[in-house]
This record gives C-alpha cells, structure tokens and sequence, in this order.
C-alpha cells in the first residue's frame, strides 16, 4: 500500500458527542412537554388563586355594614342618611352611602315577593361603609359615635367572614403552589430517570470518552445539553398549549364576576410564566439530568 | 536513597512509565486471572506482551489503561501509585496512554475524523488547531477518501487503523496496543509496525499484544509471556 497523497480536507463543523435518539427521545419529550402544559397551568391557576383571594380579602377588610334598626317613632332612612354622615366625618372612612327602604325591600325580594311589603313592617336599612385600607375606622369607633348620636344600629366589620375566607385564600394559595412544586418535581424526577437511561444506553460512547481521557464533568455536560434543548423544546410545546387553554378560558368564559366567581383574564404576568417556562423546563432538565449523570459517573472506579 | 512522597517511588520510577508489583487480579470471587505480576516498562521502551487466549493478556492492558483495580500488589502509572489516584485524576493518566483495543471501539456514530480528533476534542483543544494535522494523520493511515465514512461501513482493517489513529494523535507517552495487525494484510502491518517504531524513536513507550509471530520476530525487542496469569519474560531475536 503506498501513502496517500490526497491533499487533506478536514470537514467543517464537529458531530454531537452523544449520538441521538430520536425513538428513545419522542415519548420523553411528550411527557415533558405534558409536565410543563400541567405545571403553567397551575402556575397560571395559583396566580388567579392569588388575585382572586386578594380581592376576597381587600373586599371583606376594607367595608363595615352598619345595620339601623327599626324603632317605632324613628324615621329609618334619617337614621341611615345621618349614620352614614357620621361614618364618613370618621377619619378611615373613605365614603359611606346610606341605603333606603326601596333598596332594602329590593334585597328581601328573593325571600318575601316583588308583591310591595306592608309599609308598617319593620325592614332593616344598611349603610355601606368603605374604608381606608391604610388607617381603616375599628367597628368601636364608629359603634361609639352612632350611640352618642342616639341611632339605633349595629356595626357589622364582617370579621367572622373574612377570618375563615383569609384561611380559605391562604389555603387555596399554598394548594396552588404545592401543586406547582410537585409538577415541577415531577418533571425533575423524570427527567432524571430518563438520563440514567440515556446513560445506560449510551455506555460504549461513554467508555469510549472515557477512555480518551474525558473527565466525568466533561460527559455529565454532553448529557446536560442534551436534555437542556430537549426541555427548552418541550417547554415551548407545553406553554403553547397552556397559552391555547388560557384564550380559550379567557375569551370562551363568562364575561363578568359572578359575586365571589372569579373570571379568568389573562394578565403580563401569565405572558411571563409562559415565556420563561419553556427557559425554566431547559433549566430543571439540564440541572435533574447533570446530577443523574455525574451520580452514576461517581459511582464507577 | 532521596525521600519520596507516599503515591510515587524515586528514582527508577520515574524512569518507568508502568511498573507492576506483586499485582493478582479477580473478578469478583472469580479465581485470580492474573498472578504476582512484576514488570517495569521503562520510558521510551518497545515491548510485545505474548500469550494465549484466556492467558490475562486483555486483563492485564485493562489494569494499565486503568479500566480495572488490581486486587492485589501495586501498579505505578508514571510514578505515581494508583491505588492512591482520586477518580477526577484518571482522566489525566488516561491521556499520557494512546489505547488501541482488538475490538476498535469506535463511536458509529461519528465520521472517522471526528473518531481520531476524539482524544483532542475531549481535551479542549481547538478545531481549527488540529484539524489539518489530523487530517493528514488519516491520510497517512490510508483512509484519506474515507474522512467523513462512519466506522459501521469500513471494514474491520479500516476500523483498525481509525482505532490506531485515534491513539497515537494525542502523540501519547504510552502507546498500548491489543492484536494491533490482526485485521491487516501484511503490507498494512508493516505500515503499522513502521508507525510504532516510529513513535517509539520520537519518544514513546510502547507495548504491543498480539499473537502475531511474525510481528514479534520484525523486532529485536524485549518480549513478556504470560500464561496462565503468569508473566514470563525474554528477547527473541529478530529473524533475518
């Protein structure tokens, strides 16, 4: 055999390391991008968990109803339009509106008929009390000032409501977060199994690298890119599909609040969870398959 | 005699490239497939390792390119004691040896230069820095219209010389070869044995296995013979 005298011509660009595996790869990716679809929909439900408890809380903490009672001899709606001044001269009240009987009669409608009540029976009238949510007027302030006036009332701060509905928003809020947490561990925990495998079935290349003197970082970074781009790509695909199910919610749902119904609208901050999950699925995948990889490396030897 | 840290020994050993000790080796609770093994390979030597089949041949090149632990005795990789090497240190000793394996050990899926430049690539060096020099080492190997096939289509003489190649582009301290003619016709072994002389001239040791006879009598050079598990050695001249 003579020498070979072909002038040498190096090829351009270097191959990837770790061959790829499209068959092994597809249902990973189908499970991570179904784990990413899951995890922004929680992250987009903790969020409205979020807002819509915020709502709940500022609605119940910053009002006080004031209730006049009926007494005979006493002209209700005078009592309700001077109770309703004295509450708004109180400082940390920001506005009081005094209800009238039409109003309350509207109110007891659903109970007692749209039929015109006797004009003798005694109907509660209430005054709607906002406060000021920096310095609100305490419930005794304002029962003070209504008994020196004389009025016959009682004071409603909606303390026992809005205990239980803060436990309730604190609940659905950690609720929202634990599930966020768990899909995200779930997704790091399969991703992780699935890089053992990776590294199971790539074992020759590994003991090729090995062998020419690759260090265990070395590798455990071919096997972190890998699973980097396979998670970016996944995440594009889960969000899209989060982001289908918010328009869909968002432009399909019902047009207004229902009382204490929240209705979904999709804000900046559901954009950046969905922008920065495929960026954050990248991130879990390369980190969960890095650890997996260089656990198993340390393993050897 | 100079004082010498715990992991290293003086003196000679430096002057060793690999030295073996009283050095058995099992597999599991296997019996011993290697046996008191004593040997020095001296820097800038040139030796065959002979044997028959299941003789601890292969068992013997696993415990120099650090593969495999010694179940006993001592093996010093270029002074140092490897026994007392930290596992992020391998990659280090791995690359002052050039490996060439009877079964190749290519990646299939990587072209044949991407095979060579690995030990290159893996050590941060370069494209631009090596490639023409690699391209050259393939061409000089006869595989100079075949750059960019992958290993599965060569045949297994082809896949020999990649394997080679790849050993020798690092320009190694240890050159360790396994039956390095045995998928070769005579005129490529020759080639190949030129290849390894001409390593050894520039400066590296190397260790060749094969059951090659006619490869061991090309040279005058030192020969160990193990048999079962034990190591003998000798010179056999080389014929006329």
């Amino acid at each position: 055999m003579t020498e070979d005298r072909l002038p040498p011509t190096a090829p351009e660009k270097s191959a990837p390391l770790l061959p790829a595996d499209s068959g092994r790869d597809r249902p990973l990716f189908a499970v991570a991008a179904i784990l990413v679809f899951l995890a922004c929909l929680a992250a987009l439900g903790a969020r409205g968990a979020w807002t819509v408890s915020d709502g709940w809380i500022a609605d119940l903490s910053g009002r006080m109803t004031v209730q006049i009672l009926p007494v005979d001899g006493r002209d209700a709606e005078a009592d309700a339009a001077e109770a309703a001044a004295l509450a708004e001269a109180l400082p940390g009240v920001r506005r009081a509106a005094a209800g009238t009987r039409a109003e309350a009669e509207a109110l007891l409608e659903p109970w007692l008929g749209g039929e015109g009540l006797p004009a003798d029976l005694p109907v509660p009238l209430l005054v709607d009390i906002e406060l000021d949510s920096g310095n609100p007027a305490s419930a005794a302030d304002l029962t003070a000032a209504l008994d020196t006036a004389g009025i016959p009332a009682r004071v409603d701060d909606h303390a026992r409501w809005s205990e239980a509905v803060v436990r309730t928003a604190r609940l659905a809020r950690l609720m929202a977060l634990g599930l966020l947490a768990l899909i995200a561990g779930a997704a790091a925990a399969v991703i992780a199994f699935a890089a053992r495998a990776s590294l199971a079935a790539r074992q020759s290349v590994v003991d090729a690298l090995h062998l020419v003197g690759a260090q265990d970082g070395y590798i455990a970074r071919l096997f972190e890119r890998r699973f980097f781009v396979l998670g970016v790509r996944a995440g594009i695909a889960g969000a899209f599909f989060a982001f289908a199910i918010a328009l869909l919610v968002t432009y399909g749902g019902p047009g207004q609040s229902e009382g204490f119904i929240p209705v979904w609208s999709f804000s900046l901050w559901d954009g950046a969870v969905l922008l920065l999950a495929p960026v954050l699925a990248g991130l879990i995948a390369a980190l969960s398959a890095r650890l997996a990889v260089a656990n198993d490396l340390r393993a050897r030897w | 005699m100079p004082s010498a840290s715990p992991d290293t020994r003086p003196d000679d050993a430096f002057e060793s490239v690999i030295r073996f000790d009283g050095v058995g080796m099992r597999y599991g609770r296997g019996p011993e497939v290697l046996q008191d093994i004593t040997f020095d390979l001296p820097r800038g030597s040139f030796q065959f390792l002979t044997g028959p089949s299941g003789a601890g041949k292969t068992s013997l090149l696993k415990l120099i390119y650090l593969a495999q632990r010694p179940s006993r005795g001592l093996i010093w990789h270029f002074g140092r004691d490897s026994s007392k090497l930290h596992r992020r240190e391998l990659p280090d000793v791995r690359r002052r040896i050039g490996m060439v394996f009877q079964d190749f050990r290519t990646l299939d899926h990587l072209s044949v230069f991407e095979n060579v430049a690995l030990p290159l690539r893996v050590a941060g060096r370069k494209r631009k820095e090596y490639a023409d020099d690699v391209a050259e080492l393939i061409h000089w190997v006869g595989l100079g219209d075949k750059m960019d096939a992958q290993p599965q289509t060569l045949s297994g003489g082809e896949q020999q010389r990649v394997a080679i190649a790849r050993a020798v582009v690092g320009q190694p301290e240890l050159l360790v070869a396994d039956e390095p003619t045995g998928n070769v016709d005579p005129a490529m072994a020759r080639r190949l044995l030129r290849l390894f002389t001409e390593l050894n001239r520039l400066g590296t040791t190397v260790l060749i296995a094969t059951h090659d006879i006619t490869l061991v009598r090309a040279l005058d050079v030192p020969i160990m013979s193990l048999a079962d598990g034990r190591l003998n050695t000798g010179r056999r001249k080389a014929s006329a």
